[in-house]
């Protein structure tokens, strides 16, 4: 066995020295399929990451509170009577099936909530004379699809000044990304597909370049595999360095759109896009999985017809 | 060694072999001999499973071969060497990568490729040739190659298909004396062949083969004188 496979790897290193042109076009080539895998992966693993932060962050009806009833009442007396109404409203709405969970968000708690989104610019909320923030009421749902619902329902209550919720937004949202996922599942495959074909091209020319001595290993009596072995380990190291390439031209150029997008205006891009070590390593796994199993899969279709008999 | 037991196959009915039964007994030096297209190819390709019989039973070295299994034909083709007349040498390996080719397929020890490739090379005579490519030989010299690379795994069997019949008469003789050496060592040789004068003069077994059918088998035979 050992033997065995140092000869194929031994042999399919001479075989790659013989027509080093043929091999290096067949390893651009298939490098250039993995990239652009590549960035259809990373467009697929950032689309979900926006999914789900879409479905967290907007499966919440925010029901924003008058500061008063009553434009008559004095300031105590109305902040008395809103206090009544908000807290009539989350009885009602605790009550509700669809609901998940109630939660009063005061107006200073919503100003600390924009704070902390803000971050580093939150240095402009300062300047601020007083708070503007309105108290309010955050309804959250266990589908998001009952949010119209709710809202309807929270439309008809006493002192309620206006309802935010972004169901047909997230909706549009999932929309939108379910196309997207499904069209780069598209592109992968045919990808996958052509790269095989690049490979089944590749690997026939060298194996009918050695049609002879095929046929005088089968008479000697070599088995399929020991015929195959060379050729195989070729397929394999197309695929393998193809992975490397790569990845190392992904790394580099992931790395500087990531910096790209820190610098400029898209804060909440940066901050979604997955990182770049993280991304590297993952993709050499992918990568070289891949590039594997398309190298031998079409060295294995390349060879079929040699080997019958 | 062989023994084919009413074994037809045929090209769509026409050539090939009808009903042929034969034994050739082990340590044998038999010829086949038989005018082109009489189905002397067709016996090698039965042989080495090139071909699978319509009817009948083949067996090779006491081993039912009828029926093998594509992954098993490997095994019988190690058990039976091969030379071709047309020499069959890998043209950019040297005349040792050559033999030793035949044994690395085996996956044979490295020390024992060592061990046995110059001694099958000092058989044939071609020490001195371990060196050189198949293109820098004569022809009787590339055969002998053949014949080494053929007996390098001492084989049981040695099928050789008209092996003399790109070269001229002397050389010729040597190669049909390095084959009946080899058969005092042991080694069971078929032989295909038109050369009429080597026949005569080696007074071995002949079988005649023609349309498909054995039409005579002589233990000391001569190349009939009417094909």
């Amino acid at each position: 066995m050992f033997r065995a496979i140092t000869y194929a790897v031994k042999e399919a290193f001479q075989q790659i020295g013989a027509n080093k042109g043929r091999f290096v076009v067949c390893l651009l080539t298939i490098t250039a399929m993995l990239l652009i895998l590549g960035f259809v992966f990373i467009i697929i693993v950032n689309v979900g990451m926006v999914t789900e932060e879409a479905k967290t962050q907007f499966d919440t009806i925010q029901i924003y509170m008058l500061e008063t009833p009553d434009e008559s009442l004095s300031e105590e007396e109305a902040a008395k009577a809103m206090e009544g109404l908000t807290e009539d409203i989350m009885t009602i709405l605790a009550a509700v099936p669809e609901v998940k969970e109630v939660e009063f968000i005061s107006k200073d708690q919503a100003m600390t909530e924009f704070k902390v989104k803000w971050g580093d610019n939150a240095y402009l909320l300062e300047g601020l004379p007083e708070n503007p923030l309105p108290n309010s009421v955050r309804v959250k749902v266990h589908q998001l699809e009952d949010a119209d619902l709710i809202a309807e329902m929270a439309a008809d209550f006493e002192g309620v000044e206006d309802i935010k919720y972004y169901q047909s937004t997230v909706q549009q949202i999932l929309h939108i990304t379910d196309f997207i996922k499904k069209g780069a599942l598209i592109v992968v495959a045919v990808l996958i597909v052509i790269s095989i074909v690049v490979v089944v091209g590749t690997v026939r020319l060298a194996v009918e370049a050695s049609k002879r001595e095929i046929r005088i290993m089968k008479f000697i009596g070599a088995t399929n595999w020991f015929v195959r072995g060379p050729f195989l380990v070729q397929g394999i190291l197309i695929g393998f360095f193809a992975a490397i390439l790569s990845c190392a031209v992904m790394g580099v150029i992931y790395q500087k759109l990531t910096e790209l997008l820190a610098q400029t205006a898209f804060l909440m891009f940066s901050v979604n896009l997955v990182p770049v070590p993280f991304l590297v390593e993952n993709f050499l796994i992918i990568f070289a999985a891949l590039g594997i199993s398309v190298g031998a899969v079409g060295s294995i279709i390349s060879m079929r017809r040699f080997l019958k008999a | 060694m062989i023994r084919f037991e009413g074994v037809t196959k045929t090209y769509n009915n026409i050539g090939g072999l009808r009903d042929v039964d034969i034994h050739i007994a082990k340590g044998d030096f038999v010829f086949l001999v038989g005018p082109s297209g009489a189905g002397k190819t067709t016996f090698i390709k039965l042989i080495t499973k090139e071909l699978n019989p319509e009817s009948g039973k083949i067996f090779v070295d006491g081993k039912d071969i009828t029926h093998l299994s594509n992954r098993k034909i490997p095994q019988l083709r190690r058990s039976i060497g091969i030379v071709f007349q047309d020499f069959s040498l890998l043209p950019d390996k040297t005349v040792y990568e050559n033999v030793a080719f035949a044994m690395e397929i085996l996956r044979v020890a490295p020390r024992t490729i060592r061990r046995q490739v110059p001694a099958v090379l000092s058989l044939v005579g071609l020490s001195d040739k371990a060196n050189k490519r198949p293109s820098e030989l004569s022809a009787g010299e590339q055969q002998r190659v053949a014949i080494a690379r053929a007996f390098v795994n001492t084989p049981s069997l040695i099928v050789a298909d008209e092996p003399t019949g790109n070269l001229d008469p002397d050389t010729a003789w040597e190669i049909m004396e390095l084959l009946s050496l080899i058969n005092r060592r042991g080694t069971t040789i078929l032989m295909v062949t038109h050369a009429k004068d080597i026949v005569d003069k080696m007074g071995k077994r002949v079988v005649t083969i023609e349309a498909g059918s054995v039409v005579r088998d002589e233990g000391e035979g001569v190349y009939g004188a009417n094909v």
